[in-house]
């Protein structure tokens, strides 16, 4: 019979530290694809939602409760789902197919954006509408034109944006399922972290699996106060 | 409030300039990186870490990279169908010839085998130890009700473990009869958390328990009908005019050749060989 211990995850997950600290070329190439991936994504996403959620915020038209439940209906969109679509529009079969973009990290980033977009227009929403719309009619009397003002707006909510754009930075890094159907997990090409824990996992590596899981934590940690810090200065 | 708005403008546009350099970069390397080869295989040749000790001799001397996807032998074939891939390599004959037969697939060529195995806790509770006949075994391990974890994946080895049901004319279901939806590895270390029972490849369980990662013991093997070979099929270019047709036949030539068929002999784990090249077992008329 085994002594019943913690040790079988210990030691994969030593090794795994050691190996990251060493700058194995497995980790590295994982760690940079999954930056890659989920930088772009949030960058793309963020162009595409955030214009959409100050439109839901500041804006009044017919739909816009529709609209709204829509995009909070899309917070809960499986990943897998995402994936499996994408793949029916980027396979070859698909309408797509000729981009040839399947298994490559662009696909990984169209599906992201597609996953995270809605994360970034519900929390834009929620941070310029919390706003006192004073700062913007101000601003308007002031004789400030209607860019000016919004911009204004902005800024006032920079921190509730900036929580969004982290909030969807954390979901698409953190993300497997359709990285795994889109990118198929090629090594040193569209394997990312989380595919690759996914895939130690599968083997019952599971120490290293959670060591790779930490590298991805500081990346994701090392992000974050970046972005606050070029925020700050 | 201008100079402030001036600020924040630039330092955005820094911002901007750095994620969209992130961005593009996977894309402009995609453009300079030396052609690939897409390769749907199975999960078997993959995890046994067959094909990091087959692949970089072929990669070198063709300069090609060879990109694999790692499936069960159902979405092999399936990516294979809808033009995803340039070339598979898998393992579920019947399966096989239909891919060809449909005209999905050409020049399909055999390349190595090994066996299946039924793998069970050494206290096996349905008595199947040292029986040779799978068919036998599968209705001992019903008839006891004992645990048995499918792949239930409709990969290679999900296919053969229906040949045993049907063979013994069952229909398994109920509660011992688990149907993960997962890869070999990911089955076999369930059937090792709960003492249960599972079909597998032998390359898998060698890697696993050298491993020291389950401590499930072979119970059934020597069967004919656990016989597992390994075919390479190239995707149509008829069907597909974009596939890699031409690096598809080397990679496929490779693999059957003298010295493809070495590698895949030299494979070991602990001095265990894991596949054997078609030469073994050819003149043994299977």
């Amino acid at each position: 019979m085994r002594e019943p211990s913690l040790d079988f995850l210990l030691d994969g997950f030593r090794e795994g530290i050691l190996r990251a600290l060493r700058g194995d070329p497995q980790v590295l190439s994982a760690a940079r694809v999954t930056l890659q991936v989920s930088l772009g994504s949030t960058l793309l996403a963020a162009v595409l939602g955030l214009p959409v959620g100050y439109v839901l915020a500041t804006k009044r038209f017919r739909g816009r409760g529709w609209a709204i439940a829509l995009c909070q209906t899309l917070l809960g969109l499986p990943t897998v789902v995402v994936g499996l679509l994408v793949y029916g529009f980027l396979s070859r079969r698909g309408p797509l197919g000729f981009l040839d973009l399947l298994f490559a990290p662009g696909a990984i980033v169209v599906g992201l954006v597609i996953l995270i977009t809605p994360v970034l227009v519900v929390f834009a929403m929620t941070a310029l509408a919390s706003l006192d719309t004073r700062a913007r009619e101000t601003a308007l009397t002031l004789g400030a034109s209607a860019r000016l003002a919004a911009w204004t707006l902005v800024l006032e909510a920079r921190f509730g944006l900036l929580a969004a754009v982290l909030a969807a930075f954390g979901r698409a890094a953190s993300e497997v399922g359709l990285a795994m159907i889109l990118g198929g997990n090629i090594e040193g090409y569209t394997r990312t972290l989380t595919t690759a824990v996914a895939l130690e996992s599968m083997k019952g590596e599971f120490g290293f699996g959670i060591a790779l899981g930490v590298v991805l934590m500081i990346i994701v940690l090392a992000t974050n106060m970046l972005i606050r810090l070029l925020q700050r200065t | 409030m201008g100079p402030m708005i001036h600020r924040n403008f630039n330092k955005l546009g820094w911002l901007l300039i750095v994620l969209a350099a992130s961005v593009l970069q996977p894309f402009g390397s995609r453009l300079l990186a030396q052609e690939r080869l897409k390769l749907a295989t199975t999960t078997s040749t993959d995890n046994s870490g067959l094909l990091k000790h087959l692949h970089p001799a072929f990669e070198k001397a063709a300069g090609v990279k060879i990109h694999t996807i790692a499936v069960g032998t159902g979405k092999a074939l399936a990516l294979g169908r809808n033009g995803d891939v340039d070339v598979v390599l898998v393992h579920a004959r019947a399966a096989e010839d239909r891919f060809v037969a449909d005209g999905d697939g050409i020049n399909r060529r055999d390349v190595m085998a090994n066996d299946f195995i039924i793998v069970g806790p050494s206290s096996d509770p349905a008595g199947i130890r040292d029986k040779k006949d799978g068919v036998e075994a599968v209705k001992r391990i019903a008839g006891k009700k004992a645990r048995w974890f499918s792949r239930g994946d409709d990969s290679g080895t999900h296919k053969k473990e229906m040949e045993l049901w049907n063979a013994a004319s069952m229909k398994p279901s109920g509660q011992w009869y688990a149907a993960l939806g997962q890869g070999m590895g990911k089955t076999l270390l369930a059937a090792d958390e709960k003492l249960g029972y599972t079909l597998t490849d032998r390359g898998t369980y060698i890697a696993m328990s050298e491993g020291k990662k389950i401590s499930l013991e072979v119970l059934v093997e020597g069967d004919e009908r656990l016989f597992n070979p390994y075919g390479v099929i190239a995707v149509n270019p008829k069907k597909h005019a974009h596939v890699k047709y031409d690096v598809a036949m080397k990679y496929i030539e490779f693999l059957t050749s003298e010295p493809g068929q070495n590698l895949i002999a030299s494979y070991r784990m602990n001095g265990k060989v894991l596949f054997f090249p078609v030469r073994t077992y050819a003149q043994r008329g299977k």
